[in-house]
């Protein structure tokens, strides 16, 4: 016991330091989840937005600007649902951006302006796309490589194929699926009209089915998983094919955008901001914890952000400092939360954190918790 | 701890030296790396016998140099079961940084190599001490800082770098020393062998063993007495002085743009895990990690010999990346792998458990 508490003599203390000063707030603190503080912090972000915005005598919440809110969350709103999925399958996606670049070349070049080819051209994007998420989810489950190389890897792979086949812009969309990129309800665009129900969708298949069920469980702990008779690479293989699929989504809407199909926009980054965007909204970068409704506050803060920093005329280099400064920041105070939930369960102590997660917090020890009587038995 | 070196165990242990080599080499897990390494640079041979002439040799090392001192200092993040996103933009930050403060003055190139260097140990503190203190995975830590350097860079420099390196600071990217038989011996060579060295003696040391036993298992570190925020924030900070060190060699190398070191990140840590070194920690030798970098380059080289298009080179590098992790995985996933690793999560790091040799 002693030589186990030397080292953290330190951060104990300051630890139940902490706990007096909270020991008021705590309670309100349990009682709401992760994703109800992102939403908090969503609305926090909202009026904090307002009042810069107002101070020069704009409106953050004018139609214009909720459009323009609303427009930038569908499109990293689609590719982020798909990859709260996998991630909370303790997997990750990193070859996003370049399905969503195939898929808006697939689109375009089958719609290839008729419009009644619309049908066909969204069927095979998705098939493209899901059959994508399928060599991933196969690569990973079956051959046993790490999700980080094999999405990089497949990354790379279409990355070679569009740069090998497109030179330019391809094909063209015609005018009935633009609207798909363009027309609006109110002031919802019916691209975000459609990103939310898509949210809704990926809600209710977490929280009803068994699929969903078993995607917390994969991600928690994906032995304990098989052993509890979950087929842990279905499960995988699933999330993957969602995950692409709804990038592909992301790509047609990008073709209705542009109204062509084109290959540079791999170039965005849309992996590694949809990863952001999920960590952002709450779900636990080790899987097994999360949910895409947080998924998408993190979603509607980034658009937000940017947003006001455009209304703002903030220097471009320095939204990406910022950007950078408030993920981290976001991410460290739902650490701590996590932390204080952990020390809630101290029986249960770095079990899922184990795996190369974030270092897990040595087992909490309070004085005063009779939950963990056996500690000074380490020797 | 004992995962330091699974591959001595088991030839001792079959007793033949050679059947042992043989198995390291072609039996799957991390010395996949030195069998795809022979293959490639056989290739090459057999297309262009004059690159195993000494000056190509050496013209090649001194192109590989920059990724390799980056796959050392991935190891170290790795090994100790963490990820370093930021280098890419480290490097190319760097670059900025000393073409922007030496601004072509000869005298300048030493002080503005110290500030490199404390600006490197200070992003890799920073990086450290979010992920270790406050908790944050390692992936957005650095990744956050990518963005923040990404931003940071361009908009001191207003988009596009400006000043000139010297000729002195350039001379440790592209010059040499003139000598028969190789022609010239690279500087970048020289100071590639020197991180090589360091590499291996430090991974051979107690700070070594601390930063492999804290990837394995950093809860069973802790209670034997390691200060686990220290090691892996150590492990940070010698990540980005090596970046800043690659980022030396490469303004050397190939001059100032902006783009410098792009996508870099992405290539380190590619040849790393080619090496075996297991995404997580705990597993896996630097001298694999580094021939891991060398193939990642041959693999450039081949491309070149063979003149493949540049555009379908990507994927060619996808598959192949691919095909050598799932092989080198094969003697895990296989049912031998059941009895010594059964806690391990099957999908991801099925060997990270500690008694797996």
């Amino acid at each position: 016991m002693r030589s186990g508490t030397r080292p953290t003599g330190m951060s104990r203390t300051a630890n139940r330091v902490a706990d007096v000063a909270e020991a008021p707030t705590t309670a309100i603190r349990r009682r709401l989840g992760t994703t109800e503080l992102v939403y908090l912090a969503l609305l926090g972000v909202m009026v904090g937005g307002a009042i810069l915005v107002a101070l020069q005598d704009k409106n953050l919440f004018s139609t214009a600007n909720t459009v323009e809110m609303l427009s930038r969350s569908s499109l990293l709103g689609f590719i982020a649902i798909g990859q709260t999925l996998v991630i909370l399958c303790r997997s990750l996606d990193l070859s996003v951006g370049y399905v969503v670049a195939l898929s808006s070349l697939v689109a375009a070049t089958t719609m290839d302006g008729d419009p009644a080819r619309v049908p066909l051209a969204i069927a095979v994007t998705l098939l493209v796309a899901g059959g994508i998420g399928l060599a991933n989810g196969l690569i990973i489950s079956v051959l046993k490589v790490n999700p980080f190389i094999t999405t990089l890897g497949m990354g790379l792979i279409i990355k070679g194929y569009l740069d090998t086949e497109y030179k330019g812009p391809a094909g063209a969309v015609p005018e009935s699926f633009r609207q798909f990129g363009y027309s609006r309800i109110g002031f919802v665009p019916v691209s975000a009209a459609v990103m939310l129900l898509a949210a809704v969708a990926g809600i209710l298949y977490l929280r009803k089915t068994r699929t969903g069920f078993h995607m917390y469980a994969v991600g928690g702990n994906a032995e304990v998983a098989r052993m509890s008779g979950i087929r842990t690479g279905r499960v995988m293989v699933t999330a993957h094919v969602l995950c692409a699929m709804t990038a592909g989504v992301a790509g047609l809407l990008l073709a209705a955008r542009f109204g062509t199909g084109s290959a540079e926009v791999y170039e965005n980054g849309y992996e590694l901001e949809s990863i952001a965007a999920v960590v952002l909204g709450g779900t636990f970068l080790m899987g097994g914890r999360g949910g895409v409704a947080g998924t998408l506050a993190g979603v509607l803060i980034l658009a937000e952000l940017d947003t006001i920093f455009n209304i703002l005329q903030v220097d471009p280099f320095f939204k990406d400092v910022l950007r950078g400064v408030i993920i981290i920041a976001a991410v460290a105070i739902y650490a701590r939360r996590r932390l204080d939930v952990r020390a809630s369960r101290a029986r249960f102590g770095g079990d899922g954190g184990a795996d190369g997660g974030p270092p897990p917090e040595p087992p909490p020890r309070h004085d005063d918790d009779p939950a963990r009587p056996h500690q000074g038995g380490v020797r | 701890m004992t995962a330091t070196d699974p591959g001595r165990a088991a030839a001792t242990s079959t007793g033949t030296r050679l059947a042992g080599l043989a198995g390291r080499l072609f039996g799957g897990g991390g010395p996949t790396v030195f069998a795809l390494l022979i293959v490639i640079f056989a290739l090459i041979f057999v297309m262009n016998p004059s690159f195993a002439e000494p000056p190509s040799l050496m013209a090649f090392l001194k192109a590989a140099a920059p990724l390799v001192v980056l796959a050392v200092g991935q190891y170290f993040v790795i090994v100790c079961g963490e990820l370093d996103l930021s280098v890419g933009s480290l490097v190319g930050a760097q670059v900025v940084i000393a073409a922007a403060l030496i601004d072509g003055e000869e005298s300048r190139t030493v002080p503005v190599l110290l500030v490199m260097l404390a600006f490197g140990a200070l992003v890799g503190l920073v990086n450290g001490l979010i992920t270790t203190l406050l908790k944050v995975h390692s992936l957005i830590t650095t990744l956050g800082m990518m963005l923040v350097l990404y931003g940071a860079i361009r908009l001191w420099t207003g988009g596009s770098p400006k000043g000139a390196l010297s000729e002195a600071f350039r001379t440790a990217g592209r010059g040499g020393i003139d000598m028969p038989v190789v022609r010239q011996l690279p500087w970048a060579l020289i100071i590639l062998v020197a991180v090589v060295v360091l590499a291996i003696v430090v991974m051979r040391s107690s700070y070594g063993r601390t930063l492999v036993a804290t990837g394995d298992n950093d809860q069973a570190a802790m209670f034997a007495g390691v200060r686990v925020w220290q090691v892996r924030t150590s492990a940070f900070v010698l990540s980005s002085l090596m970046a800043t060190l690659a980022g030396v060699l490469i303004g050397g190398f190939a001059g100032v743009t902006a783009q410098v070191g792009q996508g870099l990140e992405f290539t380190a840590i590619t040849a790393v895990v080619l090496g075996g070194v297991v995404l997580g920690g705990g597993r896996g030798t630097v001298v694999a990690a580094m021939a891991g970098a060398l193939t990642i380059q041959a693999l450039f080289t081949l491309f070149n010999q063979m003149a493949l298009p540049s555009t379908i080179r990507p994927a060619v590098q996808g598959v192949i990346i691919i095909a050598a992790v799932a092989y080198a995985a094969r003697e895990r996933a296989g049912p031998g792998a059941q009895d010594h690793a059964p806690a391990a999560p099957p999908d991801q790091n099925p060997d990270r458990e500690p008694a797996a040799t």
